[in-house]
Formats: structure tokens, C-alpha cells, sequence
């Protein structure tokens, strides 16, 4: 019996010493850290005097503030805007792009290369470029726009409170929207053709072919893609400062600015953490969300 | 096939025991990561046997090659070398110090860039140098050859509401001041006379309505980066209620919605209702405003002196002047902001403390400033240098006499109550919001931080 | 039928020609910022926002020189493509070590520390560069005492200098550029975990029991049988981890002190002064650095598509 009981565990922790290093990485760079900003939302300190625990603990007043700051749960509105717009606009955009690409053989290679030059851009010379198409004195866009007669729409892109978040989201999708379509792309790629063909011979048309048989064995690359987007345009925020500044009168602010407002604006560490927190369980709710409606989905 | 196996059984036992190994070790370490440093000053000690090495941490991405220059040429002088560490940009270098601070690994000189308050608790935590003593040596031989004004932003003075003790901690290298400037090709074309440009509020905005009729943007900022607000709205409070009624609202003893508050943030009312701005005023940042100015889009830029060496990089044929920001009442005098522009500070638990306070006593002395002139086009902080400077520049500083700067005041405002007067302000001009309004919205928000205060 | 052919014919004609419309729109707007960027990079300061023309008149091509030359780039972009290289290996090994351990091999709180991953995508750690600073200056403070511990011995058989010299390097080169790799790999490591177990999972049995059947080892299948089928999710996480290392540089400003350790944002930010931003050189020295990423993703890219048929991404 003991020498079963000692195979068993050697082989257990054999099986355990694959996931090592992947394990004590993270718990240096990554647990180590929690543990110390969860400590530090208990805190009341500005980030430059020594840190002394008793000295500065304060409880849950950070959390109470947090939940009480408007400024920042409209920050947090304006974060989730982002994120619809991406789901809706640029997944659909991503979708219909692999689905052209996914019919063409010819020149498919070409477009895979060209839609995916956005991503590979970092995001500050992102909202270098498009802060100069938006320009209200130079911007490219009100140039085109009049060059196309439509006056009228020439704006001020980023100050108008009205468009300034839009244009934000729009730009943030121009540069998602060539992952979607990759992993799209994949996950098309996968269907047999057989099922297809089957389908014709059945007299399906198009659209039919794509409710029944392409929606539903793509669904599970839909979740993935989902919940990369809602992580992904959740956390935007370097984006926002290259493209915008410091923003406009809070129309432009998302959770992780406020967050770099409190840390080194406001000298705020403690309130910072627990809005770090905040935002975490935030996003936890909702990636569990889509996992709901994952199993759903799949059940159906 | 069973040599193979031998092979493969042994690789597999190797590699759990390496791991093992591992993660021992770094357990171990992570323990000791638990440990808070300690403030002693052996653990600053020059790291395996360095020589004289002065460390100098900064964000100045555009002067860093000219203070290589100096830091070779003081090796040459003194045998003392000094690193210039470059890191930017500058919420970079913010987060850098910050977390350097709380490790103790601060450089022998940094600069601070901070309000007052956390200068204030970089001092209190014991992190920088009172440089006092060193100054008044020789009946104040060092500090006399500063500009006034350049030094009082370092010093914290007896009875500050901060609670720091009370000295000078940090050296300028130059200075700045923040004013009005006017294009005078501009003014021509709109029929104003470039030689007489607008002194009070009412002459402002007839020449800015004048301008707007002939096609020409009014006035442009870095509007976009709040603290340009808060220069300008600060500006004005000080010429419309006079200093102390503006340190007493600080204090919480006048509030916001005080009507000569109001006054100030009708200011910006009239310039957006008459559409004296420039466009897309509220996001440019301090950059944009400046191209926009370069480039002649608008006749008017609110800017500080570090802008003659922008716009001669931009468009050498610029034509302007520089005025005082034109005042709107007669009562109390108009102040502009002026000061050190960037100042060094010293680590007081530095091991080579007297030789970084040496090389700061060398690089604020003349020659040196006058290189730094030369290169930067940035006023020295040395007045012995005031001589040599351009008209341009000389126009900027010689209103030093009447500039203030919040880190010589002696109230604060509450930094979020700062946040929401200069977004509150960006409101008013994109008429979202009335002066009025924006008055009680800060009056609320500072009753609630005082009454936070007192809670502590 | 012959009509039917026609028809047929003529919608498939239309449907082609909406189809390249549609993606050749798309095209335009995907490459258009990026064409403004290149004809950006060959203007002067001066003309760069008075000129609207895409393809300037006199175009500057020596502000392709300048940048390299001003912004070192030969240091920063061999810095970067070394920190990528050593990332992007360690990440592909320790995420599929740790992918197959979770996909497919039994061990106490296998579920925890997956959800731990997972978790870890989720939740942000604004504010973690204190205590990770901390953490990593009181470990070069011990391997400092370490090595004056050991000085002794040393001396003896190596001279003085020589010995300086090597714990000079190993605290100002080795030590950061080590812990920056770390933890480089530390920020892939959640997401590659992820998507390398999905596709683990899809994994047919049949294979990995014929492998033991054969005599494999573990580390066996995961070299033989897991690895070759994953080609398509390995690609994926190496552009996805290439980009994050390439551009990246708050964490590198952090920890690596010296300048020559720097990767290649540094040499950007060398444009971007704190009163002037030279743009053109600015748009140059962006565009060399677009270059080597365009080429990895030309590489990986066969491989997402090619092992398509083979399985799932995901299923």
C-alpha cells in the first residue's frame, strides 16, 4: 500500500513540476503584488513617505469613497461604451472581413498581412496619428470632408463632448479589429468544406448556411474573441492619454486614468489600490457573465 | 529502446529536482522581499567598489546631451565623474522615484517633479538635503548669485502648513515665467497696431474680437494639460480679490461661489461665448498650442519662456511680443507664475552628499548657465547671466518682480479640488456648464475634503 | 440548367466584385494612417503640418539616417530583439509546460492555480511597480552581500579588477536585464496559459496513447505529440508576446538602470522632448521599429493557417 501511496504522490508531483516555473513566476511578479495593493487599499498613504501599516491603516474607508465617487463610476461608464462599441462594431467588422477572406482564395494572404498592420502599431503612435486626422485646425478628416463638399460636418472631433468618446472608441476598434479577425479567420478555416457543400446540395442560400451551420460550430471562437475584447477595451487607457491629453472635462476619463490621477496626480496611493481593486472585481463579474452565457449558448 | 528509456527516466527525475531547487530558492527570496529596507546608511553604499561616481536622475529629454557635455567636462575638472540618468517621459520618471524612494535607492541628485506637497514629503521622509547652510556660507556667496524668486520655490519656511522642517532643499538651474505672448504680423493684418498691444481686459477683448472678424484665432494655450488653466484662472484671481482673499478660500474661509469667483470663471465664459478661443483649445496639450501659434493660426498664446527656443525650432520668422496677461481690475496687481523652471535636489542619505552639493555649486555657476543658455535657450537661474540673454527672453524675465508660483504660497488648495476647478473651467468653455454652477459644485467637493481633514 | 448556369454566373461575378469593394475599403482605411506615417517621416519639421500632400514633394530620406543615428537605435533595437527573443522562448516553454500540465496531467490544485491564470488576466495591478521595485532592489542588495561574501575566495584566483569588473556586470547588466525578462514573461505568461489549454484540450487521446504505448515520457509527449499539433496557438502567442515586449517600456524605465540596456521605446522617446517633439524623426524611427514586427508576423502567420486542418483552435 505505502509503496503505491509514494508512487502516486512522486508522479503527482512529478505532473506538478511541469506547471512549476509557470507558477513560481507568477507568484513572484504577480501574487506578491496582489497581496501588497490589497494591503495597500487598507491604507491611507501618498506613496512617498515610509510605509508603516499601523501607522496608516484606515479599513474600508478607501472602498466606501470609491463606491461614493461619481467621476468615477461615469469613468467606468465610459469604459463599458468603449467596450460596446468594440463588441458590436469591430467584432461584426472582424466577422464579415473573415468571412469575405474565408471565400476568396485568391489574395487572402495579402488581406491577412494588411488588416493586421493596425495591431502591431503601439498604441501611442496610434493616438499620435489619428489625434492628426482628427485635428480640428490640421485634421485630415475635416480636409477630406470638405474637399467632399460636406462642410457642415467639419467639427472639432475631440472637443465636442458629443464625439469625443466616439471618435476614442473608433480609433480603439480601427486598431482591435485585426485580432478578431485572425483568430475568425482560424476558427472559419476549421469548418470542412464537406459541410458546406452539404448544405448547398440541400438548396440552403447563403444566409441560411451561415445560421446553421457556420454560427453554431463558431460560437465557442465567438466567447474567446468576446471575452479578449471586454478585457482588452476595458483596460484602454494608453490610447486615450496619447490621443487626448489629459482628457476632456471627464468626458474622456476610463478607470485606468482616474487610477494614474489618484496614484500620481492626487498623491493618493491607498484610494488608488482600491480603485484597482474595484475595477478588478469589476471585471471579474463580468467575464463571469460571459461565461453564463457561454454554457448557455453551448447548451443550446 | 531501453537505453532511450534510461535516458528519458533520467531527464525526468533531473528536471523535478532542478525545480525543486528553484523554487526553494525563490521562496526564500520572495521571504526576504517581505522585509522592509532598511534605512540605514550602509545600504547606500557605493556598489562594489566604484569611484567617485555622482548618479543624476532626470526627465529633461532635450537638454540630456548638453548635461553629458557638462558631466565630461567636470571630469576633466575634478576627476568626479557624474551620470546623467535620462527617464522619460515624465509620468515615468514620476512612478520611478516614487517607487525609488520606497526603496531606498534614490540617486545622489534628482529633480522633483511635484507640487509642494510631495515636495514636502520627500523631505519628511528624510530623502533630501537641506542645502541652507551651504548657501549661506560666505555671507550667502551662493545664494546671492540666483535670481529672486528662483530659490524660494525650494524653501519651506518656519511655520509651513505642511509641518516640514524649515530650509532650502533644492538648486535651480534656470528660471521661467508664464505670460502673454501676441503675433505681430497678425495684429497688422488685423488692423491693430503691433506696438501697442492690450493692457487691460476690455482692450484684450476688443483686439481678440477685431481678430476673430478678420478670420484669425484669438488666444491659444495648453489648455488640454489642466495646470495651464490653473495658471491663468490663478492669474486673474490674484488681479480680481487680491492674494489674500485667494489664500483664504484655501483655507476654507471664503467659498467658491464668492461672487469674485465667479468673476474669474466668467472670464473664461466671455472667451468661449465670443468665440475668442482657438479651436479644440480644451484638449491641446502645451505642444499643439504651440505649433498653433508657430504656425500663425492665432494671435494670441498663453505660454512660458521656455517657448522662444520652440518657436525658433518651428518657424524662425516668427514675429511676437510678450506682455503681462492684461489685467481686468485696478485694485490689486496682476501676478503671472515665475520661478525655478527645474531644480535639483540632493539625497541627504547619500554617501558622496558633498561632492553632488560641489558639482550643483558648478553647474549654477556662470559659465556653465551660460552654456546651458547658449544650448537650451531656457533664462538662467544665475542672474549674472540676465545680462546675456535675448530681448525675447529678457521680456520674460524682467517680470520676475511680480510673479508668484504655488510653491511659494502659503495655502494649498486640495489637489482633487484642483482637478475639478480646471476640468470645471474646461466645462465653461465648452458651455456645458455656468460659472455659477461650477462655484457650488467646488464649494460642495471642498466642504467635503475639509470635513475629511478633520476627520483624520 | 444553361440559364441557371448563367444566372448563377453572373451572381457569383457580383458578389466577388461587392466582396473586394467591401475589403478593399477596409484596405484603404486600415493602410491610410500608416501611409500618412511614412509620408510624415520624410518631411521637415517645419512643413510636417502645413503640408497635406501624401507624398511630399522633396522627400527627406535622410531622416531615416538621422533617427537611426540620433535615436542609437543599433543599441536599443539589438536590446530589443534580445529581451524579445529570451521572452517570447521563455514564455512558449514555461506556458506549454504549465498548459499541459493543466490540460492534461493530474496534481493537487491543478483547478486553483489555473483559475488563479485566469483570474490574472482579469485583474489589473495599477500600482504593483512599488511593491515589485522593492522586491527586486532587496534581492540585488542580498546577491551584492552574496558576492562580497564570496569576494574572498574569488581573489584568489582572479586579480582585483577582474573581479570588480564581474560584479559590476552582474548588478548593473545581468541582474536587471534577468529580472526584466522575468518579468516580461510574467505578463504573457495568463493569456498563453489560456489559449495553449483550450487547444491541449482538443488534443485527441488516441495520439498521446499511442505515444506511451511507445514508451514516452512526458516531457516526451509534450515534445513529440502536444507541441506540433499546438503550431497554431505557439504562433498566435508568439506575435502576441512579441508585440508586448516591443512595445513596452514603463516596466523596462523601472527596472533596468543603465542606458544601454534599454529596448527600443527608448530611443523614441529621445524624439519626443520635453519641450520639442521632432516629429518626422519621430514617424521615422516609429517606422523602423514597425519593420522586425512585420517580419515575425509574416513568419507566423503560415503557421496559423497551415495547422488549421489538423485541429481546432478552439472547439
Amino acid at each position: 500500500m505505502l509503496k503505491i501511496r509514494s508512487g502516486y504522490l512522486k508522479e503527482q508531483m512529478a505532473n506538478l513540476s511541469f506547471a512549476l516555473p509557470a507558477i513560481v513566476i507568477f507568484a513572484i511578479f504577480y501574487i506578491y503584488p496582489f497581496f501588497k495593493v490589497f494591503q495597500l487599499s487598507l491604507c491611507n498613504w501618498d506613496g512617498i513617505s515610509p510605509f508603516v501599516f499601523s501607522q496608516h491603516f484606515v479599513g474600508l474607508r478607501n472602498f466606501k469613497d470609491v463606491m461614493a465617487d461619481r467621476i468615477w463610476w461615469e469613468s467606468m461608464w465610459h469604459a463599458v461604451y468603449i467596450t460596446l462599441i468594440a463588441l458590436t462594431f469591430q467584432n461584426a467588422l472582424a466577422l464579415a472581413l473573415a468571412l469575405a477572406c474565408d471565400q476568396e482564395i485568391r489574395a487572402r494572404n495579402f488581406f491577412r498581412v494588411i488588416f493586421f498592420i493596425p495591431p502591431i502599431l503601439s498604441e501611442v503612435v496610434v493616438g499620435l496619428i489619428w489625434n492628426w486626422i482628427y485635428d480640428g485646425n490640421y485634421g485630415l478628416l475635416n480636409h477630406w470632408l470638405k474637399i467632399l463638399g460636406l462642410h457642415h460636418w467639419a467639427h472639432n472631433w475631440l472637443s465636442d463632448p458629443t464625439t469625443a468618446l466616439t471618435c476614442i472608441a473608433v480609433v480603439h476598434s480601427w486598431k482591435g479589429f485585426g485580432w478578431g479577425f485572425i483568430i475568425l479567420l482560424a476558427g472559419l478555416q476549421t469548418i470542412p468544406r464537406q459541410l458546406y457543400e452539404a448544405a448547398k446540395v440541400d438548396g440552403a442560400n447563403s444566409w441560411q448556411i451561415f445560421l446553421k451551420v457556420t454560427v453554431p460550430l463558431m460560437i465557442p471562437v465567438f466567447i474567446l474573441v468576446s471575452i479578449l475584447t471586454i478585457l482588452g477595451s476595458m483596460q484602454v487607457f494608453i490610447l486615450i492619454i496619447s490621443i487626448m491629453g489629459q482628457g476632456l472635462a471627464y468626458h474622456t476619463e476610463v478607470p485606468v486614468t482616474r487610477i494614474l490621477a489618484s496614484m500620481l496626480g492626487s498623491s493618493q496611493f491607498g484610494y488608488a489600490c482600491a480603485q484597482g481593486v474595484v475595477f478588478g472585481i469589476v471585471l471579474i463579474i463580468l467575464s463571469f457573465g460571459q461565461k453564463r452565457l457561454s454554457r448557455y449558448f453551448r447548451q443550446e | 529502446m531501453s537505453n532511450n528509456k534510461d535516458i528519458i527516466l533520467w531527464k525526468h527525475k533531473i528536471i523535478p529536482k532542478i525545480m525543486g531547487i528553484i523554487l526553494f530558492v525563490f521562496c526564500s527570496l520572495n521571504i526576504f522581499g517581505c522585509f522592509q529596507p532598511s534605512k540605514s546608511k550602509s545600504q547606500n553604499s557605493p556598489s562594489v567598489g566604484q569611484k567617485k561616481k555622482i548618479v543624476v536622475w532626470h526627465w529633461m529629454t532635450d537638454r540630456h546631451d548638453y548635461f553629458l557635455e557638462l558631466a565630461k567636462k567636470y571630469k576633466d575638472l575634478t576627476g568626479v565623474e557624474v551620470v546623467f540618468e535620462l527617464y522619460a517621459p515624465s509620468d515615468a520618471y514620476s512612478q520611478k522615484i516614487r517607487a525609488a524612494g520606497q526603496a531606498f535607492t534614490i540617486p545622489d541628485i534628482f529633480g522633483i517633479l511635484a507640487e509642494k506637497r510631495d515636495f514636502g514629503a520627500f523631505v519628511k521622509a528624510g530623502h533630501l538635503a537641506d542645502l541652507s547652510q551651504e548657501l549661506n556660507k560666505d555671507n550667502g556667496a551662493w545664494r546671492k548669485q540666483f535670481v529672486k524668486g528662483a530659490l524660494e520655490v525650494n524653501e519651506f519656511l518656519p511655520n509651513n502648513e505642511f509641518g516640514v522642517k524649515p530650509g532650502i532643499y533644492g538648486i535651480p538651474i534656470d528660471i521661467m515665467t508664464i505670460q502673454l505672448l501676441y503675433n505681430k504680423k497678425l495684429f497688422r493684418q488685423a488692423g491693430l497696431d503691433p506696438d501697442r498691444p492690450p493692457r487691460t481686459w476690455d482692450e484684450f477683448i476688443a483686439a481678440a474680437r477685431k481678430l476673430r472678424d478678420a478670420g484669425i484665432q484669438g488666444l491659444v494655450s495648453g489648455w488640454g494639460e489642466i495646470w495651464m488653466i490653473y495658471c491663468f484662472a490663478t492669474n486673474y484671481a490674484f488681479n480680481i480679490m487680491g492674494e489674500e482673499k485667494v489664500f483664504a478660500t484655501f483655507r476654507g474661509e471664503v467659498p467658491y461661489t464668492d461672487p469674485d469667483w465667479i468673476q474669474v470663471f466668467s472670464l473664461f465664459k466671455q472667451l468661449s461665448d465670443e468665440n475668442l478661443l482657438a479651436t479644440g483649445i480644451v484638449t491641446m496639450v502645451n505642444k499643439k498650442a504651440e505649433q498653433t501659434f508657430a504656425n500663425e493660426l492665432a494671435a494670441f498664446a498663453f505660454n512660458g519662456s521656455w517657448c522662444v527656443n520652440v518657436y525658433e525650432g518651428m518657424n524662425p520668422n516668427l514675429d511676437y511680443g510678450v506682455i503681462m496677461p492684461p489685467s481686468f481690475s485696478q485694485k490689486y496687481p496682476m501676478k503671472i507664475w515665475g520661478a525655478a523652471g527645474s531644480s535639483f535636489v540632493v539625497n541627504d542619505r547619500s554617501l558622496r552628499k558633498n561632492e553632488a552639493i560641489a558639482f550643483l555649486k558648478w553647474l549654477t555657476m556662470e559659465e556653465q548657465q551660460l552654456y546651458l543658455l547658449k544650448t537650451t535657450k531656457n533664462p538662467p537661474s544665475n542672474k549674472n547671466c540676465l545680462t546675456k540673454i535675448s530681448p525675447l527672453l529678457y521680456e520674460f524675465t524682467k517680470q520676475m518682480d511680480n510673479s508668484t508660483h504655488p510653491n511659494i504660497w502659503p495655502a494649498h488648495e486640495f489637489p482633487v479640488v484642483i482637478e475639478r476647478f480646471n476640468k470645471g473651467i474646461q466645462s465653461i468653455i465648452i458651455k456645458e456648464k455656468t460659472p455659477e454652477q461650477l462655484g457650488r459644485e467646488l464649494q460642495e467637493l471642498k466642504e467635503q475634503e475639509l470635513k475629511r481633514q478633520k476627520e483624520k | 440548367m444553361k440559364r441557371d448556369g448563367l444566372k448563377y454566373r453572373i451572381k457569383r461575378r457580383v458578389k466577388a466584385f461587392i466582396i473586394y469593394l467591401f475589403l478593399s475599403i477596409v484596405t484603404v482605411v486600415c493602410l491610410f494612417p500608416l501611409a500618412w506615417m511614412l509620408s510624415s517621416s520624410l518631411k521637415s519639421q517645419s512643413t510636417i503640418f502645413s503640408d497635406m500632400s501624401i507624398i511630399p514633394r522633396n522627400p527627406i530620406w535622410s531622416n531615416y539616417a538621422e533617427a537611426f543615428i540620433k535615436g542609437k537605435f543599433w543599441i536599443y533595437m539589438t536590446n530589443s530583439i534580445f529581451y524579445t527573443t529570451l521572452v517570447v522562448f521563455g514564455i512558449v516553454i514555461v506556458s506549454s509546460w504549465a498548459a499541459y500540465a493543466f490540460s492534461r496531467l493530474k496534481f493537487p490544485g491543478s483547478g486553483l492555480f489555473f483559475n488563479m491564470f485566469l483570474a490574472a488576466m482579469m485583474i489589473p495591478l495599477p500600482g504593483s511597480f512599488v511593491p515589485l521595485y522593492v522586491l527586486v532592489n532587496n534581492v540585488k542588495k542580498i546577491i551584492i552581500s552574496g558576492l562580497h561574501y564570496i569576494s574572498p575566495f574569488l581573489l584568489r584566483f582572479f586579480s582585483e579588477d577582474t573581479v570588480l569588473q564581474i560584479f559590476s556586470f552582474i548588478e548593473q547588466q545581468f541582474y536587471p536585464r534577468s529580472v526584466y525578462i522575468f518579468c516580461m514573461i510574467n505578463v504573457g505568461l495568463s493569456l498563453s496559459i489560456y489559449i495553449l489549454k483550450t487547444f491541449f484540450d482538443k488534443m485527441p487521446k488516441e495520439l498521446e496513447e499511442a505515444a506511451r504505448i511507445d514508451g514516452c515520457s512526458k516531457m516526451g509527449i509534450w515534445r513529440h505529440v502536444a507541441m506540433p499539433l499546438a503550431r497554431p496557438a505557439i504562433a498566435v502567442i508568439v506575435i502576441f508576446n512579441t508585440l508586448n515586449v516591443w512595445n513596452e517600456y514603463i516596466l523596462a524605465q523601472l527596472i533596468l538602470t543603465q542606458n544601454n540596456a534599454m529596448p527600443l521605446q527608448r530611443g523614441l522617446m529621445v524624439f519626443q522632448g520635453v519641450y520639442v517633439t521632432q516629429y518626422p524623426l519621430l514617424m521615422a524611427g516609429i517606422t523602423m521599429t514597425v519593420v522586425p514586427i512585420l517580419i515575425v508576423y509574416l513568419a507566423m502567420q503560415k503557421h496559423i493557417i497551415k495547422g488549421m486542418t489538423a485541429g481546432a483552435l478552439v472547439g
